[in-house]
């Protein structure tokens, strides 16, 4: 018994020094990272590892990165309280909502100098008119991938083909409610910025309707399957199209143009719950130096708010229609700005509702 | 005198039990009891709960569906390891244990790989030549995985139940006249009841509150109580719903294991586990 | 009736076993799908030793269960004694305490102890960071604690009082008795009950899911998230070796263990 106390002892001594020992010098710094899964390049395939050039130039300062992989999700996380985040990549709509909550801190663009290169088009946005919270990362658009083996093209004429009956158990729908009423507002004609119940009502139903024909809701799961073609249909992200396309050759993106589809762009905040503002704010300038963005982009397929950037990327991504679309598409393009909170909760309640009923 | 002092080595435990199982509770039935939106007392949140009925009840449905395979399953399997010779009983035992030291999730993924349309088994049906068939996202599917979960929690305390009949009550009965099936009716099955109620519980319980076994093996229409209250806490970003969801299937639980308990007779303490 | 058992029992165990097989197959797989064996390597085991992060989340996942399950051992003794020689009516609540986390679902107890840690750190002590590694090492010893208490109970109940008294007229101090004799009675259930509440530990994915904060996160955790992008196979490979380890760690157990029943026989073989 002596024995094992003394143990249980020289065990807690040892990791209480390891604990203090992973503090390290005084000026040592951990920077905490929440970003969308697969969201940043990491080294593989021979792309640069974004973090270790970011810890290599700064090497007091230690990035512990986490992801998370939809908006919801990640609010969830910080409006829960007990945990600290530095930097965050939220999409356009919650930074909208947490702008208007205080989630967020005004970022001191005197640590930001490479903002200048950000593209006039990303500045002044819906949902940061002051630019104040705000430093784009990257943009897209939303469409329909869909296995050219299994669709039938006469098919792919708009939203609607993920309704379609001859494809049931083989779509795959928004697992995050802003995304999937997304769909079923550019469905139906309605205005995605929309705070009218009635609409939300029928979008729901809309939605609850499709449900019979869906495999599955996901998110980033999406990636394996339309890979192993478990899956025919989604909607997703252009740039995460690119990539998908890469390991199966019949995926093709379908652009709605008729009916409308959304851009968004996602961009880097420091929430109030930051401990390490100025280090946060390095790594953020640090990500839009051009010849970083340019490498990072090569490799997520997203596309890059800076012009500049383009000139360090592979030609063929630069300058690859689905990831810029032509102005004509972007033409019929829209976006999702700040919703009301009581509109995001009901619209919530509602896609919560589809989900289990 | 001694007594007494001993006696209060049982209080720091007490204190800490207090602190972190009835006082967390407490905490959920605050967060129950209050509005998401300005955290001021509300009944709305038990009020939502009629909605979620129906998922509680495929829940419970789903689980003791499986708890009931699992015994039907385990209980012959618990009977043969018994009654082999100590080595191999060890051996045995063994190998019923390895399965749930190793990760749930990866386990419960191999199965996606397995049952998927282009999974292991489609494929080896189609290399034959015989139709792909619909495996995953069925309710079947779901069974499937918590049965594969949760059979050694069932094997485990029957085995350890039916190692303990004492040989000379069975060869008494069948000097008395009973036949196999008799003394398996009369004399080992009601002296495994308390090995049947403790694995039953230990399949039931976890099994109505699974989320990943559903989210990963289930469809769009096998949606579990668990799914519904991780969704609350991780996405839908409504807690106090979530807190509400998961007081009353606490309080369903405990009814169910109380009713379970009731047929074992009253042996709080003494309850079998592994 | 005995062959139909017997059959069952294979089959059952084959059921056990191919979900294991097929992660462990897919550990030599150069492709990254489990459907489609692609070709033979062991390159999957290279990745896996330069990936520090994936063996950093083992050694956190090891670190928990370790402490906690060590713990709650001791912890959970020293209570059960306790508890042993409480009154029959308090005896009785302090058991239903401990039923509780048992027969709770663990999404509840996770939550539960989430919502708790966040209220008291947050709300209380205005921490930014109220889930630490702390707090999972609370959660953990809590859900093991009455894994302990439930295996040494029956133990001490099985115990013949007389023996501690005899050893206390023998000029033992209370103490002593309880080193000497009560101790060496109930270190089977001791055993058991660590054993138990190391694996619980290991494996606990619910609520650490709920408890877990940012910067301590546990390997199943993480491989709740893998799961949900396309899961890289150097994950298999370590499946594959702790598969290979706890299979070692539990043949070796069983063996020290028959050895020493072996020479406890013999031992009282000659005594008599």
């Amino acid at each position: 018994m002596k024995k094992i106390v003394s143990f249980v002892l020289a065990v807690c001594l040892a990791f209480g020094s390891l604990l203090a020992g992973c503090g390290g010098g005084e000026d040592d710094v951990t920077l905490y990272v929440y970003n969308w899964g697969q969201y940043i390049a990491e080294g593989d395939e021979g792309s640069l590892d974004v973090i270790a050039a970011f810890e290599d130039r700064y090497p007091n300062i230690h990035v512990q990165y986490s992801t998370y992989d939809s908006n919801e999700i990640m609010y969830s996380k910080l409006a829960g309280g007990g945990i600290t985040v530095d930097v965050i990549i939220p999409s356009d709509y919650m930074i909208g909502r947490m702008i208007q909550e205080g989630m967020l801190e005004e970022l001191n663009f005197d640590n930001i100098p490479n903002y200048q290169y950000i593209d006039e088009t990303f500045r002044n946005t819906d949902y940061d008119p002051e630019n104040k919270y705000s430093v784009p990362y990257t943009w897209g658009t939303v469409g329909i991938i869909y296995n050219t083996k299994y669709v039938d093209e006469a098919d792919v004429t708009g939203w609607e083909l993920l309704w379609n009956e001859k494809y049931a158990g083989k779509i795959l729908m928004f697992d995050n409610s802003r995304d999937a009423f997304g769909v079923a507002q550019y469905l139906l004609g309605y205005d995605v910025n929309t705070t009218d119940e009635t609409q939300l009502q029928a979008c729901a139903d809309k939605l609850a309707e499709q449900k019979p024909v869906v495999q599955q809701y996901v998110m980033d799961q999406i990636f394996s399957a339309m890979e192993n073609e478990e899956a025919w249909i989604a909607p997703y992200y252009a740039g995460d199209y690119l990539t998908m396309a890469e390991e199966n050759p019949d995926l093709a993106f379908y652009f709605p143009k008729e009916q409308g589809f959304n851009i968004f762009i996602d961009a880097m905040c420091i929430p109030t719950c930051c401990q390490e503002k100025e280090a946060a704010e390095l790594f953020i300038n640090f990500l839009c130096d051009p010849e970083i963005s340019g490498a990072n982009m090569d490799y997520l397929g997203y596309s890059t708010p800076e012009s500049a950037a383009k000139a360090y990327m592979d030609p063929e991504i630069a300058s690859n229609p689905i990831a810029y679309p032509d102005d004509e598409t972007l033409a019929k393009a829209g976006s999702f700005s700040y919703l009301p909170g009581d509109t995001s909760r009901y619209m919530e309640s509602l896609f919560m509702t589809v989900r289990n009923g | 005198m001694k007594r007494n002092k001993s006696v209060l080595l049982s209080t720091p435990y007490i204190l800490w039990m207090v602190a972190f199982t009835l006082i967390p509770l407490g905490v959920v039935c605050y967060y129950a009891l209050t509005d998401p939106a300005n955290g001021s007392f509300t009944w709305n949140n038990l009020r939502q709960l009629g909605m979620y009925l129906p998922v509680f009840g495929q829940s419970i449905l789903y689980s003791l569906v499986s708890a009931f395979i699992c015994l039907l399953l385990g209980y012959p399997v618990a009977y043969y390891i018994a009654h082999r010779t100590p080595v191999m009983q060890k051996i045995l035992y063994m190998l019923v244990m390895l399965p749930m030291c190793m990760s749930f999730l990866l386990r419960t993924l191999a199965w996606v790989g397995l049952l998927q349309d282009t999974g292991i088994i489609n494929n080896l049906l189609a290399a034959i030549g015989l139709p792909r068939l619909k495996l995953i996202r069925t309710p079947a599917a779901v069974v499937l995985g918590m049965v594969y979960n949760y059979l050694p929690y069932m094997i485990l305390p029957l085995y350890s139940v039916i190692v303990k009949i004492d040989h000379r009550l069975i060869e008494a009965a069948e000097d008395l006249g009973c036949n196999g099936v008799q003394v398996f009716g009369r004399v080992i099955l009601p002296l495994s009841v308390p090995g049947i109620v403790s694995g039953m519980t230990m399949v039931f319980v976890p099994a109505v509150s699974t989320f990943y076994i559903s989210q990963k093996l289930g469809g769009t229409e096998t949606v579990l109580i668990g799914d519904v209250i991780e969704r609350q806490f991780k996405q839908g970003n409504n807690p106090n719903l979530g807190a509400a969801l998961s007081l009353l299937l606490m309080v369903l639980v405990f009814v169910c294991t109380g009713i379970l308990n009731r047929f074992a007779g009253d042996d709080g303490e003494e309850a079998v586990i592994v | 009736m005995k062959r139909v058992n017997k059959a069952l029992t294979i089959l059952i165990f084959i059921f056990l076993y191919i979900p294991m097989a097929v992660l462990i197959v897919a550990s030599f797989n150069t492709g990254k799908d489990v459907t489609r064996f692609e070709g033979f390597t062991l390159n999957q085991y290279i990745r896996l030793f330069q990936d520090g992060h994936l063996l950093q989340l083992l050694g956190n996942s090891l670190v928990v269960s370790i402490l906690a399950s060590l713990i709650a051992t001791v912890f959970g003794t020293v209570a059960a004694v306790g508890i042993h020689n409480l009154n029959p009516r308090l005896r009785g609540a302090v058991m239903t305490l401990t039923n509780i986390p048992m027969t709770n679902p663990d999404i509840v107890t996770g939550i539960s102890l989430s919502l708790l840690f966040v209220f008291v750190g947050s709300k209380l002590l205005g921490q930014r960071n109220s889930l630490t590694f702390g707090t999972l090492l609370i959660a953990h010893i809590t859900f093991n604690l009455p894994y302990v208490i439930l295996n040494v109970m029956p133990k001490l109940n099985q115990m013949d009082p007389a023996l501690e008294n005899a050893a206390m007229d023998l000029g033992c101090t209370p103490l002593q008795a309880f080193f000497k004799v009560t101790l060496h009675e109930i270190m089977p259930g001791i055993v058991s009950g660590a054993i138990m509440a190391f694996t619980m530990s290991l494996d606990d994915f619910v609520i650490s899911y709920f408890v877990s904060g940012m910067d301590f996160v546990t390997l199943p955790v993480e491989i709740y998230s893998y799961t949900k992008k396309p899961i890289q196979p150097k994950v298999y490979a370590l499946f594959t070796l702790l598969f290979v380890l706890i299979f070692v760690l539990m043949v070796g157990m069983n063996l020290v263990q028959m050895r020493s029943d072996r020479k406890k026989s013999e031992a009282h073989g000659n005594g008599k």
